[in-house]
């Protein structure tokens, strides 16, 4: 078990045979994901890495029975990517794009409201369930199958956590990236619950930044539902006000959205808050002992 | 990105929002032509005069003056021109140095010529991220800020969410319109207002818009007085038009500097440089600089290419800052191969020679991790490296405790 990929995830890449989609589609095939081809408009009918192109989403679902999309077009059109895979009928839609417009998102947020579509980013490095499946540009030799389950808005980040984790000899069972905008398709909190539910992940690692309150609405949800060590961090604590840090999502607005409004909130909920990016994997490990999860 | 005042009032005009007429000047004797033309216009010789920098709060630094003549509005003119702003949103607060002054917004005096009559509002746009939509905010308290509103009487401050599918329906501009307890000639005239500020806030892509005050006027006209606006940079591609109003004289001009080579650069202001590859790494790096006894010097995502020439540049321009006392580079090699990186840090360094004054640490993890620390261990330069982040965060608090004892 795990969630949203797995081996039995029919992949396509949506700008497949772009620079960036051709070399991040030859990886998560490398990797092992099932990737059963890809969909470039007007190139349709064409082979690419060993696999058929096609000009729209549906039929890639009709005629290679799609079920996950991940999304390597340019900003500009990238919303629209979006929706035509929701339209389509597949269920997981992984968003790699950074850039695109907020007021397109907010388009994009209502399209889906009423479509069985899971949407993963944008602005994000993906998901992946190590040994299973690689949908995005992690670097997959870093992970190792296991039962850690990651949510995080950053990308370098989560692999420093997802190293740090392996190192202790523990695995993941799911990452997910769920990027660094302000408008994600997935939240904090839908994600920590996606893990939350699946048997196979025994632990958290809940990996935020400043900027909004997708934090603070996880960890009420992780206190009132929450089965499971959740550890926590929040990136931006040394950062100034009303500056944006990188992220277009990461920038403090009101006091509710700092880095030490977060962690308290965090620790009120039960959350295992470390200071120290460094402590993430070694404090996982040692709740994990603590909670005789670990033998 | 940010715009003046005067530059939102254009873009409100675009969509047929009234505002509080003016003409930007950045000379006295632009200002007193601005003045005859608004004399012209309106009757009277009271204007305000109004200086343009990115930042509220300007009325309490002395950044706005009534002038009730041309005599009045020369004077005017010549203070706040070349001053340095200091307002409690510039950098340092009002006890910081403070921003130039170099345009200012010759106005029209919109309370003339009843100023009782007249009644300021608070009325912005921008999306909720929890909610994911666009919402109004509004406040029959206008004029002063809306935090301490929201604060002190939230009844007062009102939401009027718009759904992103259908957008603004006229029902939601008549409420806000009623909510504000305005009727007649006033009411018909805040629904229009509130209809196009809408549009122009979609139209410009913008992130916010805040009227605050927004005026109604002795003879019941609604009108802009003053205008807040930032844009989405993510939709700029989309708005030439506004992208050139950018005023790179309200940056910081390391930061655009930074932009050209590709580098993401926050100046702040520690002792610790880093260099760091993305936005939430380099913020946790940040963090455990913190930790470690220092302060960091600023934030900096080198992207996903770090090779020499951009190492070169991101060395370049985290030692511009004096306060740099040591430079942590983390990098976390996913798909960038950390030997190559290495290589990268090791020409970059050889090419800027003994500008390079400081210790640097560097902590490569990832993707030939341990071939490129051999590559610095081995370059014969004065270069600290690490491969785990503690390992890291050790070496910063070793490097600022050598130096304060060598000091």
């Amino acid at each position: 078990m795990s969630v949203l990929v797995n081996k039995q995830s029919r992949v396509i890449v949506q700008g497949f045979t772009g620079k960036e989609g051709t070399f991040h589609a030859s990886q998560m095939i490398e990797y092992g994901t099932n990737v059963v081809g890809g969909v470039t408009p007007g190139k349709g009918g064409m082979t690419h890495l060993d696999r058929p192109v096609f000009n729209t989403v549906s039929q890639a679902v009709r005629e290679v029975g799609a079920d996950t999309s991940v999304i390597f077009v340019p900003p500009p059109f990238a919303a629209d990517a979006i929706m035509e895979a929701a339209d389509a009928g597949i269920k997981v839609i992984i968003c790699i794009t950074e850039g695109i417009p907020v007021q397109d998102m907010v388009k994009v947020k209502a399209y889906l409201s009423h479509r069985g579509s899971h949407l993963i980013g944008p602005n994000c490095p993906g998901v992946i369930t190590p040994g299973e499946a690689k949908c995005g540009i992690m670097p997959g030799f870093i992970h190792r199958p296991g039962h850690i389950g990651i949510v995080s808005r950053s990308g370098t980040l989560t692999y420093e956590a997802v190293d740090q984790v392996t190192k202790t000899g523990m695995g993941q069972s799911t990452c997910i990236g769920i990027g660094g905008d302000p408008i994600v398709g997935t939240t904090t909190r839908e994600a920590v619950e996606l893990l939350m539910n699946d048997p196979d992940t025994h632990g958290i690692i809940m990996i935020g930044e400043i900027g909004g309150s997708m934090e603070a609405e996880a960890a009420r949800w992780i206190k009132a539902h929450g089965t499971k060590p959740v550890v926590g961090f929040i990136a931006g604590q040394t950062a100034p006000k009303g500056r944006k840090m990188g992220h277009a999502g990461a920038i403090v607005g009101g006091k509710d959205d700092t880095a030490e409004a977060k962690m308290k909130i965090m620790t009120e909920c039960g959350i295992h808050v470390v200071k120290s990016p460094a402590h993430i994997g070694k404090t996982m490990y040692e709740v994990m002992q603590q909670s005789g999860a670990l033998v | 990105m940010n715009l003046h005042e005067y530059q939102g009032k254009e873009v409100l005009k675009q969509y047929g929002v009234a505002v509080q007429e003016g003409i930007v000047a950045t000379t006295v004797e632009k200002a007193v032509e601005a003045w005859h033309k608004i004399r012209e216009q309106t009757g009277t010789e009271y204007v305000v005069v109004k200086a343009q920098i990115h930042a509220g709060g300007r009325g309490k630094g002395g950044g706005v003056k009534l002038a009730k003549n041309l005599q009045e509005l020369k004077e005017a003119a010549a203070s706040i021109l070349g001053m340095y702003l200091r307002t409690p949103q510039t950098p340092g607060g009002l006890e910081g140095p403070g921003k130039l002054v170099r345009k200012i917004l010759i106005a029209e005096d919109a309370y003339r010529p009843d100023f009782d009559a007249c009644k300021e509002y608070y009325i912005s746009v921008l999306t909720d991220r929890e909610k994911q939509r666009n919402v109004f905010i509004y406040s029959t308290e206008g004029g002063m800020e809306i935090e301490k509103v929201a604060e002190e009487t939230p009844e007062l401050v009102h939401k009027e969410y718009i759904d992103p599918a259908l957008g603004m329906q006229p029902f939601q501009a008549r409420k806000i319109a009623f909510n504000l307890g305005l009727s007649g000639k006033a009411f018909k005239e805040m629904t229009k207002f509130v209809t196009n500020l809408y549009r122009a806030f979609l139209g410009a892509d913008a992130s916010l818009v805040e009227i605050n005050p927004c005026l109604k006027t002795a003879d019941d006209r609604i009108i802009a007085v003053d205008c807040k606006m930032v844009l989405d940079d993510n939709a700029l591609y989309r708005h030439p038009d506004l992208e050139a109003m950018r005023d790179l004289d309200e940056e910081d001009p390391t930061e655009v500097e930074a932009r050209k080579y590709g580098l993401n650069y926050v100046k702040l202001d520690g002792n610790v440089g880093c260099m760091v590859n993305g936005a939430g790494l380099a913020m946790a790096t940040m963090d455990i600089i913190k930790l470690s006894g220092g302060e960091p010097a600023n934030f900096l995502d080198v992207g996903g290419t770090a090779d020499a020439e951009r190492v070169a540049h991101a060395f370049e321009i985290i030692l511009k800052d004096p306060n740099v006392k040591a430079i942590l580079v983390n990098i976390f090699g996913g798909i960038v191969r950390c030997d190559r990186v290495a290589n990268g840090i090791v020409e970059a360094y050889k090419k800027l020679g003994d500008k390079i004054n400081v210790p640097i640490i560097v902590r490569l993890q990832g993707t030939n991790a341990d071939l490129a620390k051999e590559i610095i261990d081995h370059s014969g330069l004065q270069v600290y490296s690490a491969i785990e982040l503690q390992e890291a965060a050790a070496l910063v608090t070793k490097v600022l405790k050598e130096q304060v004892k060598t000091s």
